[in-house]
């Protein structure tokens, strides 16, 4: 007999995300509602906690440099916009730092849930730290999970964004610690003809499969 | 329960509802165009013609919105 379980799939680099409405502190906003920007979905455990309250300063002085590369964020938690909102104005009053994105109040999990941010043997009640990147289309690029008692890296995000936009602008690939401005990496040839016009096109190879081009 | 961003909860238009509604009065018809004219996010656009077309204020004909008598009245 076949067994019936209400497991959640997960969505996955390179599916469109599942769409939402939730209510946020700057109204009620659905996934859709963001289509035609990148986007970073993020969850923290909680508000009024220290190393969120570090990260939500973090997300706030990267915000311009999102702005610019037509990039969106969105914060979530299982707490209640009043928490939210009491949490946004004490980090303005006592750190002098503006929370300029929404936050999702996700008090009944259903967007946690979709998204997978809860890890029961982490927390049955907080989200871990997760961050979604999703392109123009809702499309989802880049997954990343981080534990409770480790704040994420600002300038990985920026730089993720920046490969994958590089990347469908240019259609190629970026190598380990890539940075805008370093060479790039030339998709490797699918057959042996490509492989020998390969080392004649004036690129950089280290051999036919490991080929740089400057942009 | 549902937050809106550009009604009060006694009904009223809110700042940025009326910049909509004003965004609205002066020929823009599309999110994108309110967007440009107002300075908010695509997003909150897009989430705050939502709410006032629930209100009243606004009516969407396919892709576009236009102002109701009513969101005409507060923008007068």
């Amino acid at each position: 007999m076949e067994e019936k379980t209400d497991a959640i799939r997960l969505p996955l680099i390179g599916e469109k995300a599942p769409d939402f409405e939730a209510v946020t502190t700057q109204g009620t906003l659905r996934l859709s509602d963001f289509e035609g920007s990148w986007l970073v979905l993020f969850s923290h455990p909680a508000d009024f906690t220290p190393v969120c309250t570090t990260e939500f300063i973090a997300f706030s002085e990267i915000y311009d440099e999102l702005k610019k590369r037509n990039t969106e964020l969105l914060g979530l938690s299982v707490d209640s916009v009043s928490s939210h909102i009491a949490w946004i104005r004490n980090v303005e009053e006592k750190m002098g730092v503006k929370i300029p994105f929404p936050i999702i109040a996700d008090l009944n999990k259903e967007v946690s849930q979709k998204f997978g941010m809860i890890h029961p043997a982490q927390s049955k009640t907080e989200t871990v730290r997760c961050v979604f990147i999703m392109d123009p289309e809702s499309k989802i690029r880049t997954i990343l999970y981080y534990p409770l008692t480790t704040g994420r890296n600002m300038k990985e995000i920026l730089r993720i964004i920046d490969a994958l936009q590089t990347t469908d602008k240019h259609k190629v690939a970026t190598p380990a610690n890539w940075k805008p401005g370093d060479p790039v990496v030339v998709p490797p040839p699918g057959t042996t003809e490509q492989a020998e016009e390969r080392t004649k096109e004036g690129y950089d190879c280290k051999d036919w499969y490991l080929c740089f081009k400057k942009l | 329960m549902i937050i809106v961003p550009c009604v009060s909860p006694d009904g009223k238009p809110t700042k940025s509802g009326i910049a909509t509604l004003s965004a609205l009065k002066s020929g823009a018809s599309t999110p994108k165009a309110v967007a440009e004219i107002t300075g908010q996010p695509l997003f909150k656009v897009r989430s705050g013609l939502r709410e006032l077309v629930n209100a009243g204020f606004v009516k969407q004909v396919d892709d576009k919105y236009q102002l109701t008598p009513e969101g005409s009245k507060i923008v007068a």
